[in-house]
């Protein structure tokens, strides 16, 4: 159990509903799952169904950057959410007056370059794009937005399922608790692409496919603007040969207290009764409101997981709640959960 | 640490590792794994893996979907694993860096998607077990043990960053021990990746050389068991050595590029210097990132200098890069353990591929295999995306 005493200081969205926290504030308010668009699948005359990011009203300020002309859409949904978050704070890191870090998760990451480039390696190596391939690492988004921010700080990618981004949560609140950078932002961001659509289909024929970013912004400072208090995130349970998804999910809720008619609970249930099982039993006895922003925006893995904790944060800010608890039973990797409370409600000392 | 294992194409285990290193032998070879017959370069230090000897025990069912990453990782995993003594936990973090997972099955998902779009056979396993956090998963399962799974995929800092970020949990008592290290298999994506930007050698790799032209790339794994001294003493283990430092930068110049002068591995440098209470003075060896490009030997080089001053001139260092390669995201964890062996039984290691050193290179290349008294090293990794990050060891007596 990490804890600790940090403070949600910004949110920032992009996701099927359009780019920005309204947009899926209102999409989450509204409550229907979002229409679906068609992604063709080569091969296929039937597509594949998406939620996809629609374009931006405007070219973002950011997209004239020379690193981030050609940037893949992950890293452009990465850097909406992020400068969103930041808010005013963006222009003191490449100062150096504040000590930014960063941690990007992804599961599918950069997936629509890297296919691009295999495709092109298949059919001619020697012709394979030279600009594409540094934009198949998994890290190229952080880097980017290190880059955009003038970010010299720490900055790590972590990869792996959905609760991937809770672990990044907990990985900040350490590098804030340890003194190691001022604030810290944290992002989950994946890219629409046919193959994985294509993928999603092979485990769960419901499941549709989405895309975007989620960002939260923490710090050890509570500000005028303070949204919330990030209370804990509880360990990471693995899915192993000792212990199975559904135990994962029931230790893990066991690690998460609260109840009773002010608080919410963010699930991570995406309408699949197979997908949803071990969550849903593990959650039975909660009695609060229940949220699940999957089954309106999508599967979009680590971008989900982070749309939940800013929903949760965000029913806090808006009085809607008193706390809120997230809970991620990950795609094929851990169950993990988090808390958040209204600033300065926190058990903690 | 208490436990190491290690995969190079010099061989399987820390005892073939160790006399390849000592003498500076290369390992490279056409690359078999792939069609490499259009691409410009075709060599690479592919691993021997023995094709039926699983190295841990998995279940019959999980035996046929292990693949070559995977192998690797397990092989290594257990040589730490024994070699640490260690038993079964409940929450035992198991942290690791790489860079692409078991690419080469999300390579075959791909072909086969657009070959046969209508056939889903072996889809879902490929699609499942290509994910690096599966091949973590099978290693937890190998040795029988369960706790969080973290992967870090900092490009070519990754092993690095993985074992400092287990070390800062040990430090700051989250956790008692961690399993560590890093992994990455040679993948025709990588392969062409790297060619297309016109990064590998055509030639020879040389790292430092003034005529180097290039890297060459190169596939392994190794694990490191760390743990307190505390929970070590207790129960009497054999340590191997220590990590006394870690240093973490970003560089913002560019995607593929360092700064011509370093700025972002000094500051990796001196932060890891800082943490560890050690100056230049007292660093015995240093293990380069060195991969053998033009543009991250002259950084690496400027950065050296700028971070030693004096003591540069008499500075010993040499990337072992030259002998296996450029192993991606094993490549930090795979150097923390060849910074273990010199330490250990108190050797350098040479880089015996380098004609005329690089004059921009103000510091002593190794080149002949050599004895030396050895307190501290210094290991750099520096990655795609400015990650920059440098571990310091120290040996233990």
């Amino acid at each position: 159990m990490v804890v600790t005493r940090v403070f949600i200081n910004g949110l920032g969205a992009v996701s099927s509903a359009g780019w920005g926290l309204p947009a899926l504030r209102a999409a989450l308010e509204n409550g229907a799952p979002l229409a679906t668009q068609a992604v063709t699948r080569p091969g296929w005359e039937k597509p594949l169904l998406a939620r996809l990011v629609p374009a931006p009203l405007e070219r973002p300020a950011f997209a004239l950057h020379p690193r981030l002309r050609r940037a893949s859409p992950i890293t452009q949904y990465a850097m909406s959410a992020m400068m969103e978050s930041l808010g005013e704070d963006a222009p003191h890191v490449g100062t150096g007056a504040l000590r930014l870090g960063i941690v990007v998760s992804v599961m599918a990451g950069g997936v629509n370059y890297t296919r691009r480039f295999y495709e092109e390696t298949l059919r001619e190596p020697s012709t394979a794009s030279p600009l594409i391939f540094p934009e198949t690492v998994f890290n190229a988004p952080a880097s980017h937005l290190a880059a955009y921010l003038g970010a010299e700080n720490l900055n790590y990618t972590l990869v792996g399922d959905d609760g991937t981004y809770l672990q990044g949560l907990a990985l900040a609140a350490n590098w804030l608790c340890d003194d190691l950078v001022d604030t810290c932002v944290v992002i989950g961001a994946e890219e629409e692409d046919w193959i994985v659509a294509d993928a999603m289909r092979l485990f769960d024929r419901k499941a549709i496919h989405s895309s975007g970013a989620g960002a939260i912004y923490l710090g050890t400072a509570r500000r005028d603007e303070t949204l919330a208090e990030l209370e804990c995130v509880t360990d990471a349970f693995s899915f192993t040969g000792t212990r199975s998804r559904a135990e994962s999910a029931c230790r893990m809720r066991e690690h998460l207290t609260g109840g009773g008619a002010s608080e919410l609970l963010c699930l991570g249930a995406g309408g699949s009764s197979h997908s949803d099982a071990d969550e849903k039993a593990a959650w039975q006895d909660w009695t609060g409101a229940r949220h699940a922003p999957r089954t309106i925006l999508g599967e979009a893995f680590t971008a989900s997981a982070a749309w939940q904790c800013i929903d949760a944060c965000d029913s806090i800010h808006r009085g809607k709640f008193q706390a809120a608890n997230v809970s991620v039973v990950g795609a094929n990797q851990q169950a993990i959960g988090a808390r958040f409370t209204k600033p300065g409600a926190s058990l903690k000392p | 640490m208490t436990g190491a294992g290690i995969v190079t194409a010099l061989g399987l285990g820390w005892r073939k590792n160790a006399e390849g290193f000592r003498i500076g032998r290369t390992a490279f070879r056409h690359v078999t794994l792939f069609d490499v017959s259009r691409q410009r370069a075709r060599q690479a230090a592919e691993v021997d893996l023995p094709a039926t000897v699983l190295p841990a025990n998995p279940s019959k069912k999980a035996a046929p979907r292990i693949h070559r990453a995977s192998r690797m990782l397990l092989f290594a995993g257990q040589e730490a694993w024994k070699q640490a003594g260690w038993e079964p936990g409940e929450n035992l973090p198991l942290i690791l860096g790489t860079t692409s997972g078991e690419m080469p099955l999300g390579e075959a998902y791909l072909r086969k998607a657009l070959t046969s779009p209508r056939s889903n056979r072996l889809q879902p396993t490929r699609m499942v077990h290509y994910q690096a956090q599966q091949c973590a998963l099978e290693l937890c399962n190998a040795l029988g043990f369960t706790g969080p799974v973290t992967i870090i995929a900092n490009a070519c800092a990754s092993g690095a960053n993985a074992i400092g970020h287990a070390w800062d949990m040990v430090r700051r008592g989250t956790a008692q021990r961690v399993l560590t290290g890093g992994y990455d298999a040679l993948c025709q994506l990588t392969f062409a990746g790297f060619d297309s930007l016109h990064a590998l050698s055509v030639t020879r790799c040389q790292p430092f050389g003034a005529g180097r032209d290039g890297l060459s790339l190169g596939e392994g794994a190794a694990v490191l068991a760390i743990e307190t001294l505390e929970h070590a003493s207790q129960r009497h283990a054999v340590i191997l050595g220590e990590i006394i430092g870690y240093g973490v930068a970003t560089d913002t110049h560019h995607i593929t590029q360092p700064h011509p002068e370093g700025k972002a591995a000094v500051s990796a440098m001196n932060a890891a210097c800082a943490t560890a209470g050690v100056s230049p003075g007292d660093v015995d060896y240093v293990n380069a990132h060195g991969t053998g490009t033009l543009h991250n030997d002259s950084a690496e080089g400027a950065a050296l200098l700028g971070w030693a001053g004096a003591r540069a001139g008499t500075l010993p260092v040499s990337s072992t890069k030259a002998g296996i390669g450029h192993l991606l995201g094993a490549a930090g964890a795979v150097e923390a353990l060849v910074c273990l062996m010199s330490l250990r039984e108190q050797w350098r290691p040479p880089q015996t591929t380098v004609e005329d050193v690089d004059p921009a290179c103000r510091f002593r290349l190794v080149r002949e295999p050599e004895d030396a008294k050895m307190n501290v090293a210094l290991s750099n990794s520096f990655g795609f995306g400015g990650s920059n990050a440098t571990l310091l060891f120290r040996r233990w007596s």
